[in-house]
């Protein structure tokens, strides 16, 4: 579903060159649920940015849903579904359910179809409540559910999160993740998730992968990953000392 | 592509209705700016009965015919300058992740019916000035086609700015003097101005061709800078070759879109 081959992307940064990403290569198959982690200005975003076209690779081979993202960028969208938790693709000023419409209309999605899959989401993330209410009133936990529905609507095959849980609460956390989980077991949508927080990663992703400084540093089950530091038993003991190379 | 824009701007215009008061007053505003810009003009005027060698109603059909297809542009169009806005919040990602063009998103972005006010009053001033000037009417067909030819031009001018925007993150502003000083430029006979200047303008950047050449035949004129007849026809072919490279500029400007760093 998401192929990588030595993928890279540097930027030039006041002469100097930056290589964000460096010789990149994993697999995602259909179905997985995958996490991507690493610190800040790793490399994550730009590995995403790069799946779904908005970034074009310096070099090396990107294939998602057998598609050259920079190049197939709009045929593309029809088939992935993208949130980024630092900002929303929904309209500010307008209800709710005018994006989930005016959505509809952008991505083609039939009305009828779109009407049984609104209905199913409104259910699932319970947004029943404020459906009415515009983008701008809404807590971040009820936006965020409001993101996730709007990436769903046209039923993607791959869905790629960017940091979907910052700055929620504990509760608001736990929901978005059972549904995260039933999305990925009932209708099989391939899922790779970025995120800071390790339950996250704990509760939710079969495989992670790691990157540092632009490459991939560990790809792996959670057991895997577990077991790079044995004499750590939690999570975030083993991932510090990966990030930092102490393990 | 029209149902996907339109659908855009009324989204747009439906979420600019959600400040009521603002809204009323950039549509009182629009139509006072529009009014001062004609009388300027009509001082001009009464004060002197030629501009450079035009009578008023020769110019009114100048200001007419530019403005009408600069103010559409400006309506449908413009908001593409606000790129660098976007470029620096992150919010053209989330443009580029949905199937619809960005130049469509970006084009459409904000969009606010208020300017229409604007393009009402060139159409008034084209239409005073078609119907007080004395003109051939087997000369008239280009009229549509200088204003088409207009549409085209400034598209591409303001697509380009959006275009170099990707360079010049920083300062948005240098692109305006593309695009509103090539709208005030074009408003006055190009008699007014200096030959280097024009001739800049007819051979770099082919705003000649907005109003200047195809209106010297539609009034039966000889070029005071002394440029052969056929010029005055080479309208579209200077809107053809400006729309391809601004369309070339736009893809070299996506493909090197850096976005920001979350």
């Amino acid at each position: 579903m998401i192929e990588l081959n030595d993928v890279g992307r540097a930027f030039k940064v006041k002469r100097a060159v930056v290589h964000a990403v460096r010789d990149l290569s994993f697999t995602v198959a259909p179905g997985e649920f995958v996490g991507y982690l690493g610190p800040n200005g790793a490399g994550k975003s730009t590995t995403i940015k790069m799946l779904c076209g908005i970034l074009t690779p310096t070099s090396g081979r990107v294939r998602v849903a057998g598609l050259d993202p920079s190049r197939r960028r709009t045929t593309l969208a029809r088939r992935i579904g993208v949130v980024f938790g630092q900002r929303t693709t929904l309209w500010w000023d307008l209800p709710l359910g005018d994006s989930f419409d005016l959505i509809r209309l952008l991505y083609k999605v039939d009305r009828k179809v779109f009407r049984v899959r609104l209905d199913e989401l409104t259910q699932t993330l319970d947004l029943g409540g404020f459906l009415r209410t515009p983008v701008r009133q809404l807590s971040l936990g009820q936006r965020m559910r409001g993101d996730l529905a709007a990436a769903l609507l046209h039923a993607p095959d791959v869905l790629v999160l960017d940091e979907p849980t910052i700055g929620l609460d504990v509760v608001s956390k736990a929901s978005i993740r059972t549904f995260l989980r039933r999305l990925n077991a009932e209708q099989g949508t391939t899922v790779l998730l970025t995120t800071h927080d390790l339950g996250d990663i704990e509760r939710l992703c079969r495989r992670v992968m790691v990157i540092d400084h632009g490459r991939l540093g560990f790809d792996g089950t959670l057991d895997d990953l577990m077991a790079t530091a044995p004499e750590h038993s939690s999570i975030e003991d083993v991932v510090t000392a990966l990030y930092t190379g102490t393990g | 592509m029209v149902r996907t824009y339109a659908l855009l701007a009324w989204t747009w215009t439906r979420a600019a209705m959600a400040y009521p008061a603002s809204f009323a007053i950039m549509t009182v505003l629009g139509l006072a700016v529009a009014g001062m810009d004609v009388a300027v003009i009509l001082i001009v005027f009464a004060n002197t009965t030629t501009l450079a060698g035009f009578s008023r109603d020769e110019t009114l059909f100048l200001y007419g015919t530019a403005n009408l297809a600069f103010c559409l542009c400006d309506m449908f169009v413009s908001n593409i300058d606000r790129i660098s806005q976007h470029i620096k919040a992150g919010t053209l990602d989330t443009m580029l992740i949905r199937p619809v063009s960005p130049w469509l998103q970006l084009a459409a972005d904000r969009f606010l019916p208020t300017r229409i006010g604007r393009i009402a009053q060139a159409a008034v001033v084209l239409g005073y000035a078609l119907s007080a000037l004395d003109l051939d009417p087997g000369r008239l067909w280009m009229v549509p086609v200088m204003i088409a030819c207009g549409i085209v031009i400034f598209t591409a001018l303001w697509t380009l700015a959006g275009a170099l925007q990707f360079v010049l993150v920083d300062a948005p502003e240098v692109t305006s003097a593309f695009t509103y000083g090539t709208g005030q430029l074009t408003q006055y006979p190009f008699s007014i101005y200096g030959r280097e200047l024009v001739r800049g303008v007819t051979y770099v950047l082919p705003l000649a061709f907005v109003n200047w050449q195809p209106a010297l035949y539609v009034l039966d004129r000889d070029d005071p800078f002394g440029t052969p007849e056929f010029m005055r026809f080479l309208g579209p072919v200077a809107a053809l070759v400006l729309a391809l490279l601004a369309a070339l500029a736009w893809r070299q400007g996506l493909r090197h879109y850096r976005s920001t760093g979350s």
